[in-house]
């Protein structure tokens, strides 16, 4: 039978074989995602110019636009801001380097390996915020107090992010280093620390997500100024469209922490 | 630089990994350690360049015969590279040379003569993730020429490359070798490369492991061609010295598992 007759009984005959691989694969739509945004406003708007929903309640988005505007122009939310913004990074700061020299010795020493790795389990579970009365106690009802609580906060995720990140440095990577007869020092700062540096970034995240929330609930006690202070006191004045508007500011604070966060992430680690 | 391993003894908790070895390695010379899974090689090459400690024994090394301008006299050539990703090609060169006394212009001097003798001039720049298996070992070879070792330690640098490369990779080492006289020592299961690459290659028995035998080859490493004669069975010879280990070796593990 020649090439030619055995494709055509094989064309008549043979069943084309199924494409199965299909799926599993969910891609990115970016306008899918602005388009999502710009149907729950309106959907909002809708209810709220039908009266569906209710003013007092949930204002509209025109409302909480209007209500946003006039902290912009009032000069207040630049204050509640920058009141925030100090907290935040003052906070994180403390406890993100606090976090990362303990991550590195329980990393690095058997000394500090068995000690930190039990204290960090048996106090990262405890919600932090609980220990903000003692806190209080502590360091008084202002700006100490609430930096502590963010710091303890921030402390641990970044504890665990960063001893996680030394112990899954390639063990070759290191013995590679010391049999050059590398010193300590270079070994560290050459090959332990650019190795764990992808999970400490990834810690970074968790932690300055713990530390908005933080921030948040230290305001709410004891503060002046600061978006917290700004929503429970729209809160308690039935303010709901600065309520919802400092909610907006939370929301967008935390887009930029992130987006600023892949900013570095880039930068770091552009070999990858 | 002549290398002497004298009475070395290892074991692993209850498990004896190598047993008495004496061996001595003279200047310009190479050496293959050779034998079945398990037997100790990679565990005595460890020893040799001070990455495990002996159980018991010494090795000891002729410090004064260090060669010109040699950073390090005991370097390694990695099974899987050991390339830092984060680093270019230079800059995994330059890694081992920072630590050194040696001016920004000397340390590129000594850059630039490795790349070119490892024909990686063209990828300074590269990183790890855009080479090959060949490139990045050759990579690991250039770091290592940096230093310009007393001693070349390798173990096994060829076994995670494919056919073709571990083809190609085999001449430059032979060519290196034959090139520069450089003493080393080579961890492999593959007999062809021993016997393509070692002056004299060391049987060793299986666990605990201790030398069976010491196989001469009197080919200059120049003259060694892929498929000759008398390689082929120096091969053979060699084959019939592990045979009887190997398949002891594999059935041990078969029980183990």
């Amino acid at each position: 039978m020649s090439r030619d007759i055995e494709m055509q009984t094989a064309e008549n005959t043979d069943n084309k074989v199924r494409f199965r691989a299909t799926g599993f694969n969910p891609k990115a739509n970016p306008v899918a995602a602005w388009a999502s945004f710009f149907v729950v406003i309106a959907l909002w708007q809708l209810g709220s110019s039908t009266g569906f929903i209710s003013e007092l309640a949930m204002p509209s988005p025109v409302a909480v636009a209007q209500a946003l505007w006039q902290l912009i122009v009032s000069g207040d939310l630049w204050r509640h801001l920058a009141a925030s913004l100090q907290r935040l990074a003052g906070g994180w700061i403390m406890g993100t380097v606090a976090g990362l020299i303990v991550g590195f010795m329980v990393g690095m020493f058997t000394w500090a390996r068995s000690p930190g790795v039990a204290l960090v389990s048996a106090l990262f579970p405890i919600p932090k915020i609980a220990l903000l009365p003692l806190f209080i106690i502590w360091f008084g009802i202002g700006e100490p107090s609430k930096f502590a609580t963010i710091a303890f906060g921030v402390f641990f995720p970044t504890v665990i992010n960063t001893f996680g990140g030394v112990d899954n440095v390639q063990r070759n990577l290191i013995r590679m280093g010391q049999s050059f007869d590398m010193p300590m020092w270079s070994v560290i700062r050459k090959i332990i620390l650019p190795g764990a540096l992808p999970t400490i970034l990834s810690g970074f995240r968790i932690s300055s997500s713990i530390a908005i929330i933080l921030l948040i609930a230290a305001e709410m006690i004891g503060a002046q100024y600061g978006i917290g202070a700004l929503v429970l006191s729209a809160g308690q004045l039935y303010q709901t469209d600065q309520l919802i508007a400092g909610v907006l500011v939370l929301s967008v604070l935390g887009l930029c922490v992130s987006w600023l966060l892949g900013r570095l992430d880039r930068w770091l680690l552009a070999w990858r | 630089m002549r290398l002497t391993i004298k009475n070395v003894s290892h074991r692993y908790d209850q498990v004896e990994a190598l047993r008495d070895i004496n061996l001595a390695i003279e200047p310009g010379e190479v050496v293959a350690l050779i034998g079945p899974s398990g037997c100790g090689k990679s565990t005595l090459l460890s020893i040799i360049g001070g990455m495990l400690a002996p159980s018991s024994g010494d090795v000891l090394i002729d410090d004064q015969a260090k060669p010109e301008g040699c950073l390090n006299p005991l370097t390694y050539v990695f099974q899987d590279f050991a390339l830092l990703p984060w680093r270019t090609v230079a800059g995994n060169i330059s890694l081992v040379l920072e630590d050194h006394p040696l001016s920004k212009s000397e340390r590129d001097v000594r850059i630039e003569e490795v790349l070119a003798q490892t024909n990686l001039s063209d990828f300074r720049d590269a990183y790890p993730k855009q080479l090959s298996g060949g490139m990045k070992q050759r990579v690991g070879i250039a770091r290592a020429l940096a230093v310009r070792p007393a001693v070349l330690l390798m173990d096994e640098p060829l076994s995670a490359l494919d056919a073709q490369t571990r083809i190609l990779l085999l001449d430059e080492f032979s060519d290196l070798f034959a090139r520069t006289g450089m003493t080393a020592v080579y961890v492999t299961h593959n007999l062809n490369e021993a016997v393509r690459l070692a002056h004299r290659v060391v049987a060793l028995r299986r666990r605990p492991g201790t030398i069976k035998e010491i196989h001469s080859i009197d080919i200059p490493i120049q003259d060694r061609r892929e498929g000759m004669h008398e390689l082929v069975s120096h091969e053979q010879a060699l084959w019939n010295l592990i045979r009887d280990e190997a398949i002891a070796a594999d059935k041990e593990l078969e029980n183990v598992a």
